[in-house]
């Protein structure tokens, strides 16, 4: 048995790679996987705080490449989960401390322990970049609907290309289903049109998320957040299963429900 | 009912569209690393080259980038001119 290595990457900052590695690798855990994410911003960590295993780090990624410890040590285990570890990106260091063939040999070593390993890529297209793109088996690149966050994907999705770690697979974050509807938001098929790559998830604009954030529960640990939904679908696509897109326009409220009764009336 | 045409307009309109369109050239810039300007180069070159060659009328000539999957591909559609045989 061997892991397979997910790189979560996006070009731009603040699209939603962290939540969404932290939610994957929570929905991944969910499904008996056994789940190792890598926080690959070193200087800038924040895994740690979205999982809220912020108070339990001893040692980090850099301890690890520069053997002061070993890989076990560093690995902070998820008590809400069966098998959900966090190895946490070093805080005082800079993104030279680590280089992309340490990446390979830790995740190698990393292969036979768990099932899949996550690694949460910084922003940019710099050395960070480079090291959480090294090792990967799989790359999904993370973008919103909006004007820049696509064109910095699509940059993306070029590099990752030129690297011969492609094809990446598209997660669209935050569609706000009301904005899409009025015609002010860009659309998932005319995003998938533009960047000409295969999509894997869409997840929904949810206040859940910003809660759950802030509480350092992963939205995907509750059971009704639709977002936490959109994130369970894409575990069980990383893992072979044909699962249907939710509509997003499903309010599921009497109104939404009443209307559409009406309107297929008679078929 | 709801027009053909004002449904159109308001395609034409919203945001949501302006940004793919906007989008549609950024990327064909990016991805193959020429500016709007060097493009106007090339193009006018192409030109004075063929022009060697067959009668072309410069201002029915289409040279354009488009998109192929993860392709960019230069399309070029230059009519020859009918004097050209003489």
């Amino acid at each position: 048995m061997s892991a397979k290595v997910v790189t979560i990457t996006s070009g731009k900052g603040g699209v939603g790679k962290t939540t969404t590695t932290a939610n994957l690798a929570v929905a991944l855990a969910q499904q008996e996987q056994r789940v190792v994410c890598i926080d690959g911003d070193i200087g800038l960590r924040n895994l740690d705080v979205i999982l809220g295993l912020e108070n339990r780090i001893v040692y980090d990624l850099v301890d690890v490449i520069e053997g002061r410890c070993r890989l076990k040590q560093a690995m902070i285990r998820d008590k809400r989960l069966p098998e959900l570890y966090l190895i946490p990106a070093a805080q005082t260091r800079d993104k030279s401390a680590v280089s992309p063939s340490d990446m390979v040999r830790l995740c190698d070593e990393l292969r036979n322990e768990v099932d899949w390993i996550l690694v949460d890529s910084p922003a940019g297209i710099e050395r960070g970049f480079k090291n959480a793109l090294a090792p990967a088996d799989i790359v999904l690149v993370v973008t919103n609907p909006e004007i820049s966050a696509v064109r910095d994907a699509d940059r993306i999705v070029g590099l990752i290309e030129a690297e011969e770690k492609g094809p990446a697979k598209l997660i669209l974050n935050r569609v706000n289903s009301s904005l899409t509807k009025r015609g002010d938001m860009i659309s998932a098929e005319d995003v998938l049109e533009l960047l000409a790559i295969d999509l894997i998830g869409i997840i929904p604009e949810d206040e859940n998320v910003v809660v759950a954030s802030n509480r350092g529960q992963p939205v995907t640990l509750s059971e009704k957040a639709k977002a936490g939904q959109a994130f369970r679908n894409i575990a069980r696509r990383l893992l072979g299963e044909e699962v249907p897109y939710m509509n997003l326009d499903e309010k599921g409220g009497l109104f939404d429900r009443l209307s559409r009764m009406i309107k297929s009336g008679g078929d | 009912m709801d027009g053909f045409l004002e449904r159109l307009m308001r395609k034409k309109q919203n945001s949501a569209n302006a940004a793919k369109e906007r989008l549609k050239l950024v990327l064909i810039h990016d991805r193959t690393d020429i500016t709007p300007g060097q493009m106007e180069n090339m193009k006018n070159e192409l030109l004075q080259v063929i022009s060697k060659y067959v009668n072309i009328d410069p201002k029915t000539v289409k040279i354009d980038m488009a998109q192929d999957g993860r392709e960019q591909r230069l399309v070029a559609d230059i009519p020859i001119a009918a004097s050209s045989r003489k």
